[in-house]
């Protein structure tokens, strides 16, 4: 009798999806054994009983509850539209800054002291200002979200443009390009890949900027939702939160990655 | 003897003679800025003319400037002095009659071959019946089947057959290369170098074609241009009356090659300080 082992073809680089999976739950158990033992350790000493929240099982529990509850959903949509409008603004302003900044020589002279001196300003250090200058809390996350993300937009574009292959400019101006030809049909479509990682940077920042710009007075939202647990000392519901916003988080950023996978010519191009 | 040696003289014409001229580059000189406002000079009086319809090869050393004459009759570099006249008019940037063939394939990595082959026409507008004549070129260049492909999927030798269509769709009067088989092997070498004199024989554009190869100069060109010296100056213009379809093998391509090789000796030695 033979045994016919499944015959599945490994990729040359890399290994089997289903291997890739199992390393991946191994590890994913260990973090959890981690977070038993040391939680175990920090709330079964006399006077941390009512800590127990935080341990595995009873977040997990509340995970469940969080995840039939809709309120949790309205909460996570509301922190969502919060990204989605303050990148959006990001995007609309830093993109075209970062095109032309990578482009003309002299204006990245002129502006690189400026926009290494602000990435470095964290972006709650504004919340202060945004409180006066919007007069509703929510406008004040939306710019607080995009103070965060517009620097990391504009120096990945930037990097991008500048790195265009000179011999496709040269090309298009040999075949009659206009100057704006050759930003709308080489520059910009040659820094695709540079704007998708640009995303991907600046929807991470978002949306660790995301949960602490929701302390502000909102009464919505994951940021929120937190506070909230807080205040009412229902620590699994804290952690379930704090769970379900790392789970959202990893497939944000799975669909930009799902979407750099998918543009052919990313990474190895014949040019 | 089958190759004439002519030396170059420059008179100025009568204006009937100047319409056969295609080409006319006079008293070109090319430096480029170094720091401390020092120069290096790499064009020196250059003086050429090129008649319609001729492939003329320009043969030199690698890094003695072909490339940068190439450029400034492409327009795409400005001469720091003297002119280039396409057809009695002086050139001061890329020009419709004009198209140039790179180093590389230089394709649009994110558009498929078909794309790629029709990107100048779209830049210029020039849309009608666009489909019929780079169908055309993908028969003529045997691209048919890799219409949907992307620059990534292509071999080399595929890449450089795209990038010739693209550049011979939009019909050039002038076809300016710039070494564009210097990485290929020689089997996929030598069919494009077939192909594209027979392209040359049936489209009858005017040719130049950079090389540092004397068997690729002897094999495709009726005129071959010596460049030598630092500065970079013309030493010598070959006339090659040699029939088309040339072979390798033949003893007159042999012997006409050695004779090249012979003349390039005597015109380093000529040109020596």
């Amino acid at each position: 009798m033979s045994v016919v082992a499944n015959n599945v073809i490994t990729p040359p680089n890399g290994q089997h999806w289903l291997v890739r999976f199992c390393y991946s739950f191994l590890g994913g158990l260990l973090s959890v054994a981690l977070w038993a033992i040391i939680g175990h350790m920090l709330f079964s000493r006399p006077g941390y009983e009512q800590f127990s929240g935080f341990l595995p099982g009873p977040a997990a529990r509340a995970l469940a509850r969080l995840f039939l509850d809709s309120r949790f959903w309205l909460s996570a949509a509301a922190s969502l539209s919060r990204v989605v409008v303050g990148l959006s603004v990001a995007f609309a302003l830093g993109l075209p800054a970062g095109v032309l900044i990578g482009y003309y020589r002299r204006l990245s002279l002129t502006t690189d002291l400026s926009v290494q001196f602000l990435r470095m300003v964290s972006p709650l250090a504004w919340m202060p200002v945004a409180l006066l200058i919007f007069k509703s809390f929510e406008s004040a996350i939306d710019f607080l979200i995009t103070m965060a993300t517009i620097w990391p937009i504009i120096l990945t574009t930037a990097a991008g443009v500048s790195r265009v292959n000179p011999q496709w400019i040269n090309m298009a101006r040999d075949q009659g390009a206009r100057d704006r030809q050759v930003l709308t049909k080489i520059v910009v479509p040659a820094c695709v890949p540079h704007i998708l990682t640009s995303l991907r940077l600046a929807l991470g920042v978002a949306w660790i900027v995301l949960v602490p710009a929701e302390f502000l007075g909102v009464s919505s939202g994951l940021g929120y939702l937190i506070n909230d647990a807080r205040d009412t000392m229902e620590y699994d519901r804290l952690m379930a939160v704090v769970i379900a916003i790392g789970i959202l988080g990893f497939f944000l950023d799975g669909a930009v990655r799902l979407a750099m996978k998918r543009l052919k010519w990313y990474g190895d191009a014949r040019t | 003897m089958i190759c004439a040696t002519l030396s170059i003289d420059v008179v100025s014409p009568s204006p009937e003679c100047r319409d056969l001229m295609k080409i006319r580059i006079e008293h070109l000189d090319k430096y480029f800025p170094l720091p401390a406002g020092r120069r290096l000079p790499v064009l020196e009086d250059i003086n050429l003319e090129i008649q319609k319809g001729d492939f003329v090869m320009v043969l030199g050393q690698s890094g003695c400037g072909k490339s940068t004459l190439l450029n400034i009759i492409g327009g795409l570099i400005a001469p720091s002095s003297g002119t280039v006249q396409v057809d009695g008019q002086p050139i001061s940037g890329p020009h419709r009659s004009i198209t140039m063939h790179f180093q590389e394939p230089t394709l649009l990595p994110w558009l498929d071959v078909k794309d790629n082959i029709a990107f100048g026409c779209r830049i210029r507008g020039e849309t009608d019946d666009l489909e019929y004549r780079v169908n055309e070129f993908i028969e003529m260049m045997g691209l048919s089947g890799f219409e949907k492909s992307h620059p990534a999927e292509l071999s080399i030798g595929m890449a450089c057959r795209v990038s010739l269509a693209r550049a011979l769709v939009a019909r050039p009067e002038v076809f300016l290369l710039d070494e564009p088989f210097a990485s290929l092997d020689t089997f996929t070498r030598s069919r494009l170098q077939e192909e594209l004199i027979n392209i040359w024989l049936s489209e009858g554009f005017t040719a130049v074609f950079v090389t540092h190869d004397i068997a690729e100069a002897v094999l495709l060109g009726n005129r071959i241009v010596l460049l030598g010296g630092q500065p970079c100056r013309v030493m010598d213009t070959i006339a090659i009356d040699l029939a088309y379809p040339r072979r390798l093998t033949d003893e007159s391509f042999f012997q006409c090659k050695k004779n090249i090789l012979e003349s390039f000796k005597t015109s380093l030695e000529r040109n020596a300080p």
